[in-house]
Order: C-alpha cells, then sequence, then structure tokens
C-alpha cells in the first residue's frame, strides 16, 4: 500500500480526514484554552495581591 | 496503610495533586491514540460494505460514549455539591462540562462527516442525533447557567439542577436505537458483547481509554484555575511559588 492510496481512503479520504482533521485540532485548541486560562488566572491574582499591598 | 481520601476533597490539597498527574494523563493518553488509531488504520482490515469510510468509528464510536459519561459524572459531582455543599465537588462539574461539550461536538461532527457518504445526508432528525444534538445543548446551558449568576456558590446549585434534571438524556441517548426506529445503526458495543473484528474491537477499545485519560488530563488541569479563581482570598493561595513570583 503507498501513501496516495492511504490518504484517498477508496474515495472516503474527505470524510475520514475530515473527522479526524477536527478531533485533532479541537484537542489542540482546548490545550491551548486551558493553558491560557491558567495564565490569565495567575496573573490576576499577582495584580489582586499588589493592589492589596497598595492599599 | 490507611489513606485519608477526605484530605483530597479540600481543594488546598486536590490542587497540587492534580498538578502533578495533569502531564501523567496527558502522556499515557497520546501514546494510547497513537497505538489505537495505529491498529485501527494499519492493522484492521477494510469493512465489507462501508469500506474505508468505517475507519470514522475509531473515533465517532469512543468520543459519543465519552460526552455521555462525562455528563454522568459531571451531574454526580454536581448533585454532590448540592447535597453536601463540597466546593471541590462543584468545582469539579465547572471543570469537565467544556471537556464534555467538545466531545459531544466530535461526536456529532464525526456522525455528519460519516452520514453523509452512508446516508446520503450530514444530518437526520432521528432520535439518535436529536438526543446527541440535545446533550450537546445541555453542557452549553450548563456552562451558560453557571457563567450568568455572579455569586459562584449560588451559580454551583442553579446549575447542579440543570444538570441532575438533563440526566435524563442520557439513557435516551443510549436507547434511542432501540426505542425508536432509527436510521442510525444499532449499538456497536452492547452489554452482551459486540460482533466487531477482533482489530477494530482492540483499537476502539484503546482509542476509548485515550479518550478518557485526555478528558481527565484536561479536567484536572482546568480545575486547577478554577480552584486558584475561587479560592483566591485565602492564604494558602497566597503562599503557592507560582502565585508569590
Amino acid at each position: 500500500m503507498n501513501w496516495g492510496e492511504f490518504f484517498a481512503m477508496k474515495g472516503y479520504g474527505f470524510y475520514v480526514w475530515g473527522s479526524y482533521g477536527v478531533v485533532l485540532l479541537v484537542f489542540i485548541v482546548e490545550t491551548a484554552l486551558v493553558r491560557h486560562r491558567r495564565i490569565i488566572t495567575l496573573r490576576q491574582l499577582r495584580l489582586l495581591r499588589d493592589a492589596g499591598k497598595e492599599e | 496503610m490507611a489513606i485519608n481520601w477526605f484530605k483530597y476533597s479540600a481543594p488546598s490539597t486536590f490542587y497540587g495533586l492534580a498538578g502533578k498527574l495533569v502531564p501523567w494523563f496527558a502522556w499515557l493518553s497520546a501514546i494510547l491514540f497513537a497505538i489505537g488509531l495505529y491498529i485501527g488504520f494499519f492493522v484492521a482490515p477494510t469493512d465489507a460494505q462501508q469500506s474505508e469510510a468505517y475507519r470514522i468509528i475509531y473515533i465517532h464510536v469512543p468520543a459519543s460514549m465519552i460526552s455521555m459519561f462525562i455528563y454522568l459524572i459531571m451531574a454526580g459531582y454536581a448533585a454532590l455539591g448540592l447535597i453536601f455543599n463540597t466546593r471541590l465537588s462543584s468545582m469539579m462539574a465547572s471543570a469537565l462540562a467544556p471537556t464534555g461539550a467538545l466531545f459531544a461536538f466530535i461526536s456529532l461532527w464525526t456522525g455528519a462527516l460519516w452520514g453523509k457518504p452512508m446516508w446520503g445526508a450530514w444530518w437526520v432528525w432521528d432520535a439518535r442525533l436529536t438526543s446527541e444534538l440535545i446533550l450537546l445543548f445541555l453542557y452549553l446551558g450548563f456552562i451558560a447557567l453557571h457563567a450568568s449568576i455572579d455569586d459562584p456558590r449560588r451559580a454551583d446549585r442553579a446549575s447542579a439542577l440543570l444538570a441532575i434534571i438533563g440526566s435524563v438524556n442520557v439513557p435516551i441517548i443510549y436507547f434511542s436505537v432501540k426505542w425508536w426506529n432509527t436510521l442510525h445503526q444499532g449499538a456497536t458495543v452492547k452489554f452482551t458483547g459486540t460482533s466487531m473484528h477482533a482489530a477494530m474491537q482492540q483499537a476502539m477499545f484503546t482509542v476509548l481509554v485515550a479518550c478518557w485519560l485526555y478528558a481527565i488530563a484536561m479536567t484536572l488541569a482546568r480545575v486547577r484555575s478554577i480552584i486558584l479563581e475561587r479560592e483566591r482570598n485565602t492564604e494558602w493561595v497566597d503562599e503557592l511559588p507560582e502565585v508569590k513570583l
């Protein structure tokens, strides 16, 4: 089996790779969002703490 | 050795534990995805009726099952939070919802891409598809309701009620192919076993475990931020090295 044949999926390539491609995208985006939320949360905590000190 | 399980029901101790567990679950998940999809694409044979299009099954079925399991676990945590007033349970329910919603979306998306070549339609108002769509809306409703109430404890209680009532939808999804005459094929995995080829079963089961580990990793990583947001006025949060910077 060659790679061209593999990616063609006997004519169903669009459906098969369209499925797995979006799943991969969802996983990447979710991971990025979770990481972003952590960075934002930590930044907010430090801002709140520093604001408290100034009072 | 006696393990004090209640120790980890405190957000302060769970925060550290979750942080240690996330990379393990994430890497194990990635490895199992690779193994499962390798078996699914290179070992498992071509389907006699559906040719290569059937290979969508290796993500469609696990994602659908996980979307239902996560909902029940989310409703369970929400109920615990409602009954025992435990803070961490409600935080876990909130952390599970986005991942559950994404698995419901993946189930519908891969289903549409499988339905088009097999049934000739991206979407039909079939009992199975409609009840899975309702599941996605329940997740989104849970997230939106929680976000719309300012007081987090009140938000927990209101959204817990929604989650608990919505859980009747899960058995409806599962039994929909039996109760109604649907276009969607019958259950691939039944309580009594399955009719699949051995390699197909191995691939699907491996991806199912990979999806589980992925969901756990995402939930634990997310709940850490939720814990920090909601415990921000406590001393232990101020003492954390990542906050002290």
